[in-house]
């Protein structure tokens, strides 16, 4: 048995996971949709790394990322838990160590990470704005009749991009509308759009940061050439995009977790014969009315947590039993 | 007027504490109802009554009052500031009226206020007490202020390294229950004194070069726990020492004081007044810059422009004393998980900084 270390990124849109060796080279990945069912996709990513390395490796640790990091990490009993933001940046230092700015898009939110010799000195969220995410250019180009992995080849093919309102995701679809009706032709129209999708990200998300090269992109929309062609008009800059771009988030959670150490093994690929729930309950102990999630293994409870004090524990001591 | 007024005003932090002493003591023949607990329900109902787009302070001021309508209140107290706090009285009022409910409704504004017309308004709501009585109740409340601000701000810089954990918690129970039954300055300072040594006396365990994190930025969000999803709580967790100026203490008496220097202390960042409490913002950050702290978090409900107008200023100081800063909009309805992933990111990163810089 060779060992290894596991991480699993858990997104709203994608959930990856990767398991790397002790050079924190990756042995395996797996890529699929969340399908707003996050314990039942990471089985599925669990399982697939299982059937890709044969069951040849033993887990040694194991971390969990992304937003569903905290349900994720409880069912697999993870060595640790992190932050999205701090994971990617050390799953993209491990590539590029000399890297000074990672811009990230993905499936709901963006993120900016500025890094300084190695360390991160800044970074930014988007926090009220759905423009520049990959679920716009997904429902966009549902709306374009187009599959969102072939917009970054049409968007090339573009000579005159088409001018979309970045500002705001409402004001870009009501304008994207008008100029097909106006008789924009399609592919200008989706290089327009991977356009506001770059612009909105440096306005909105990149706002007062130093953006210095080298600049690394990842995350889903990464994927997108179109996108990966704006930023470059934009910024002047070469934007590199690693062929693993995808999967910094998961491959950061496995290098904190080789770096954290295994309590033991704890992990075992036997969870994907487990049978894993979640059920909401209200405290009702006063009126904040704390929805409380409980987290249950094979029909006992293992977790739970949304609780604001410690009379939500109680709530879910009885949830347990009942 | 037979009927007994019951007065009340809505929460910001503790200090419904000094507020509820002070009533009390000027209208004794009264009732004073603090109203409930801030929680989800009391925001859900001032969403529903306010304009979608009011900066979140006004939801929870509305949601404060109908709760204590619905409890009994009678009398309404509210007052005002430099920005759109100016107008919430106006509105807040003419919406419950809307509701249908009756009240009195009482507009404290500092520009308006002196010991005179404040006399008078005190007794047309039935104080029985002369201007030198209320006078000294109101004198005792500014000072409780005070003392309340010194304890929490001893309380902020050392939660987060408490040997046993919920120490600090209970003590501060314990001195807020003690802090409501003060009636006058020798009771006061006995409080304060026993309560402070109480507080040294607990054990703590803080490393002389712990991280140090500066809160700045609109004053109801960084006072109100419940709005700012208890971000000093959550720092304190990862053993950080926290620290915020804007305090009642700061907004009564100090500022008032400092106004004409706070623009020339902001150096070459400002030349014009911001606006509220823009201004403030930039001069506290930049004097916890210069202080050494390790990073600043910038709060504001949604669609506050003095503090919008702050952040452009910000960011320079961020880059020019190389100082991370972590910006918050709150409004009533971001979700708590995403908060709380940028904290523990912004601590990564602020842990990182120091562990490459020692």
């Amino acid at each position: 048995m060779k060992p290894g270390y596991l991480g699993i990124d858990t997104g709203s849109i994608s959930t990856k996971g990767v398991i790397i060796d002790e050079n924190n080279k990756i042995i395996a990945s797996e890529y699929l949709w969340t399908e707003g069912n996050p314990t039942a996709a990471a089985i599925r990513v669990i399982r697939a790394l299982y059937e890709k390395t044969g069951g040849e490796v033993e887990i040694k640790a194991s971390g969990a990322t992304g937003s569903a990091r905290r349900l994720i990490s409880a069912m697999m009993g993870a060595d640790i838990v992190k932050n999205e933001i701090t994971a990617h940046a050390i799953g993209t230092l491990s590539v590029y160590p000399d890297v000074r700015t990672i811009f990230e898009i993905g499936g709901q939110d963006s993120k900016i990470i500025i890094i300084d010799n190695g360390i991160v000195v800044d970074y930014a969220m988007n926090t009220l704005c759905a423009a520049g995410t990959g679920s716009f250019l997904s429902s966009q180009a549902k709306r374009l009749g187009v599959a969102v992995e072939d917009f970054g080849k049409i968007a090339l093919t573009s000579k005159n991009p088409t001018k979309i309102a970045a500002r705001c995701t409402v004001f870009a679809e009501s304008d994207l509308v008008h100029k097909a009706q106006a008789g924009h032709k399609k592919e200008d129209i989706i290089a327009g759009l991977c356009r506001a999708v770059a612009l909105n990200y440096l306005n909105n998300v990149g706002k007062g940061k130093s953006i210095r090269p080298p600049i690394v992109f990842q995350g889903g929309v990464s994927k997108n050439e179109g996108v990966v062609r704006a930023f470059e008009e934009i910024t002047q800059e070469r934007i590199l995009v690693a062929p693993d771009s995808h999967l910094m988030g998961a491959l950061g959670a496995a290098i904190l977790a080789k770096k954290q150490g295994g309590g033991g093994g704890k992990f075992s690929f036997d969870i994907c014969k487990a049978n894993f729930e979640t059920s909401g309950v209200e405290c009702s102990r006063c009126p904040n009315n704390c929805e409380i999630i409980c987290f249950f293994r094979d029909g006992k409870l293992i977790d739970a947590w949304g609780n604001r004090c410690a009379n939500g524990e109680v709530v879910a001591a009885a949830a347990k039993r009942s | 007027m037979s009927q007994t007024r019951v007065f009340s005003f809505p929460h910001v932090g503790n200090y419904c504490v000094v507020i509820e002493n002070m009533l009390r003591h000027i209208f004794k023949n009264h009732k004073i109802l603090v109203p409930p607990a801030i929680t989800k329900k009391t925001l859900e109902l001032g969403s529903k009554y306010s304009p979608d787009f009011v900066c979140v302070p006004f939801k929870y001021n509305l949601g404060n009052f109908i709760e204590a309508l619905e409890a009994g209140a009678n009398v309404l107290l509210q007052s005002g500031g430099g920005c759109r706090y100016g107008y919430y009285a106006e509105i807040q009022e003419q919406i419950l009226r809307d509701l249908g409910y009756e009240f009195d409704f009482i507009r404290l504004f500092a520009k308006d206020m002196n010991a005179r017309t404040l006399y008078r308004t005190a007794k047309r709501y039935g104080t029985n007490l002369s201007i030198l009585g209320v006078a000294y109740y109101v004198l005792l409340a500014t000072q409780m202020v005070r003392k309340l601000d010194l304890i929490e701000a001893y309380i902020r810089e050392n939660i987060g390294f408490e040997v046993v954990p919920g120490s600090f918690e209970r003590l501060h129970k314990a001195f807020l229950q003690s802090l409501k039954d003060v009636d006058n300055f020798r009771q006061l300072n006995v409080v304060y004194r026993d309560y402070l040594r109480k507080f040294k006396d607990l054990k703590v365990d803080k490393p002389q070069d712990c991280l140090k994190v500066g809160l700045v930025g609109e004053l109801y969000t960084l006072m109100e726990p419940f709005s700012n999803y208890f971000i000093e709580r959550e720092l304190a967790k990862n053993r950080i020492q926290v620290s915020r100026y804007i305090t009642a203490t700061f907004l009564l008496f100090d500022k008032p004081k400092l106004r004409p220097k706070i623009l020339a202390a902001a150096g070459k960042y400002l030349k014009y007044h911001l606006g509220a409490d823009g201004t403030d913002s930039v001069e506290r950050s930049m004097a916890l810059a210069e202080r050494g702290y390790d990073g600043l978090i910038h709060i504001k409900p949604f669609g506050c422009i003095p503090e919008i107008n702050a952040m452009p200023v910000l960011q320079n100081i961020s880059r020019d004393y190389k100082i991370p800063i972590l910006y918050f909009s709150f409004d009533s309805q971001t979700s708590e998980l995403g908060v709380k992933t940028r904290l523990e990111a912004f601590y990564d990163m602020l842990m990182m900084r120091k562990e490459v810089s020692t």
